[in-house]
């Protein structure tokens, strides 16, 4: 087991999901209940990471990101080093890859909570932001709990992406996804096969959670 | 719109707008008072108590005040938000929120009350709308007339400057329906807020309301008192919406003297009538009569009432609705002419009432009503 890109890919999971929820709950919240222009394309762009393959995601982002391009340059002359090839690079791409699987639960939640429920908490005094927290978001809890497992075991898992953008650095951006593919290359099957195995049950028991989130969460369901 | 507000009591409002839903409404109702808005589907009732609630008619031209408070005001661009506005508001379908037991949704509406006498105060509003023992249950659990008594409760715990109920009885059956309306009366007599009852069953607002508002296409056509605006309606279209059958057209006789009673034209008979106000002779009339205003004469025994009004036809139908029954009277043996009443099967049997019988009525003078037509 290496626990240097075990490590990586913890604080990789971490950060995405950390700071993708918010974004998530605020976009998500929108796209259920507001009518606004190009909401169809921001759904389909949301939604393209599902379907795009990793080494076209992670294409583009090395470009958008690269010496060459404006976000990359400013970044570069912020900071002092190029974004690309590195831990906060791999975290941007971390964050538009896992897009859909954060969105995607969170919408259905809030699509299905009746405007009736919000209105009547208005009428009952409570603001907006009370709204929020005392009706919307709990009634949004197994969407909200899905979309973070989802986030946080998709974003141990991405292999080509990563790769593509933050190549195989030990300690920055080498995953754990990563070193498996590193070390059957290199012959060393038990390591391999202890890291696949972590990863396996990682993420078998990520999704018996979600599961089991979605068919009971609260009595009052 | 020149509405100036000198009760400051109860709650006004007047609300014009075009866009979307066409509104045209003017109606108030004071503290203590019970007012019905009626109308048919889609005549813009639940939107014009959402207006009152503040959740939708920022467009448009509207004044809102409530006990001196102005919610709305579209010359003077104010805008009360519902949280400010202070409204109980019993949603159609409740809208009770489904992770929160019973006392924790009214808990939920109590945001204006000290923290430490909350739990107290919601445990004594739902035991008021016997609740008592169920603060702990979720909605799932609870019974559609239950649900509606928490909904009420919540309403109640905002401790509201107007209440206002949406369609609140149509989604329980009739015996939970009974009981709630008499729960309803009962309330009333412990708070004064006035209340807005969202209806498109007459017999409902008849029975609960001391007012009522009649709305058609978005439009108030009459707010009156419920005897009044049963009796009197402002015009035909009025007399249709609150389900008045014997609405007839004649034209408007002169009378020889003041002492003599007014007269309609109606066909080849002349219908007197007790009361009427300010229509030019030989203008044509719309005129209704209650099925009460109808009285059947006894064959046996003739009596001096008799001779108020009196017509004859046969009987094309007859049916029986528990112990009345309902009389389709062909005057003249017309159906253009056709009287509808009502007797109990005590009377319609002792008359030997049948279908296809030749009878005689009396329509009473003083509860026939003349309308201008539109």
């Amino acid at each position: 087991m290496d626990w240097q890109s075990l490590n990586v890919s913890l604080q990789l999971a971490v950060w995405t999901t950390v700071i993708l929820f918010p974004v998530s709950v605020y976009l998500s919240r929108a796209l259920a209940w507001r009518q606004f222009a190009g909401k169809s394309v921001i759904e389909a762009l949301v939604a393209l990471p599902l379907v795009l393959p990793p080494t076209v995601l992670g294409f583009y982002l090395l470009i958008m990101l690269g010496g060459d391009s404006v976000v990359g340059q400013f970044y570069e002359q912020i900071i002092g080093q190029p974004l690309v090839f590195s831990f906060e690079g791999i975290l941007i791409a971390s964050l538009i890859f896992n897009l859909p699987f954060a969105v995607q639960p969170l919408q259905r939640s809030f699509e299905s909570i009746s405007g009736d429920l919000r209105e009547a908490s208005w009428c009952s005094g409570l603001s907006a932001w009370q709204t929020f927290w005392r009706i919307e978001l709990p009634l949004a809890w197994p969407g909200a709990l899905s979309s973070i497992v989802l986030t946080f075991a998709h974003t141990l898992g991405e292999f080509g992406v990563v790769l593509m953008v933050g190549g195989n650095i030990p300690g920055e951006t080498k995953t754990l996804a990563i070193n498996i593919y590193d070390r059957v290359q290199a012959f060393d099957d038990s390591t391999a096969a202890t890291m696949s195995a972590f990863l396996l049950i990682f993420s078998f028991i990520a999704i018996v959670v979600v599961q089991g989130l979605g068919s009971r969460a609260g009595k009052w369901r | 719109m020149a509405v100036t507000i000198t009760d400051t009591s109860g709650i006004h409002v007047d609300i014009h707008r075009q866009n979307g839903i066409a509104l045209e409404a003017t109606f108030s109702c004071a503290q203590n008072e019970l007012l019905a808005l009626v109308g048919p589907s889609g005549s813009g009732k639940t939107t014009l108590l959402r207006t009152i609630a503040g959740l939708e008619g920022q467009d448009g031209k509207s004044i809102i005040s409530c006990r001196g408070d102005i919610w709305q005001d579209s010359t003077a661009g104010v805008f009360l938000s519902p949280q400010q506005r202070r409204t109980g508001l019993v949603f159609q379908d409740y809208a009770l929120f489904p992770h929160m037991s019973a006392l924790q949704n009214v808990l939920a509406a109590m945001e204006h009350i000290p923290g430490p006498l909350r739990h107290e105060r919601a445990s004594e509003i739902l035991s008021r709308v016997h609740l008592g023992g169920l603060e702990d249950r979720y909605p799932k659990e609870l019974s559609g007339g239950q649900k509606q008594r928490v909904s009420l409760a919540r309403a109640l715990a905002r401790d509201p400057s107007v209440l206002l109920l949406d369609e609140p009885f149509s989604a329980v059956d009739q015996v939970t329906r009974n009981k709630l309306y008499r729960e309803l009366s009962e309330l009333r007599q412990r708070v004064e807020t006035p209340i807005i009852l969202v209806t498109h069953n007459l017999e409902e607002a008849t029975l609960l309301a001391d007012k009522l508002c009649i709305l058609h296409h978005g439009r108030t056509l009459q707010e009156g008192s419920v005897t009044d605006v049963m009796a009197r309606p402002a015009s035909a279209l009025v007399a249709r919406l609150i389900d008045m059958r014997n609405l007839f057209r004649g034209t408007f006789l002169d009378r020889a003297t003041p002492d003599d009673p007014y007269r309609i034209q109606w066909g080849d008979h002349v219908i007197e009538v007790k009361s009427a106000s300010d229509i030019p002779v030989g203008k044509e009339v719309d005129w209704v009569v209650p099925g009460s205003g109808v009285i059947l004469h006894r064959q046996d025994r003739p009596s001096n009432g008799d001779r108020e009004n009196p017509l004859r036809g046969h009987v094309s139908n007859l049916l029986r609705i528990g112990d009345t029954v309902r009389v389709s009277l062909d005057v003249d043996d017309r159906a253009e002419t056709r009287i509808i009443f009502q007797l109990s099967s005590r009377v319609a049997n002792r008359n030997n009432l049948s279908q296809g019988a030749e009878i005689s009525v009396s329509l009473a003078a003083d509860s026939i009503h003349i309308m201008q037509p539109d």
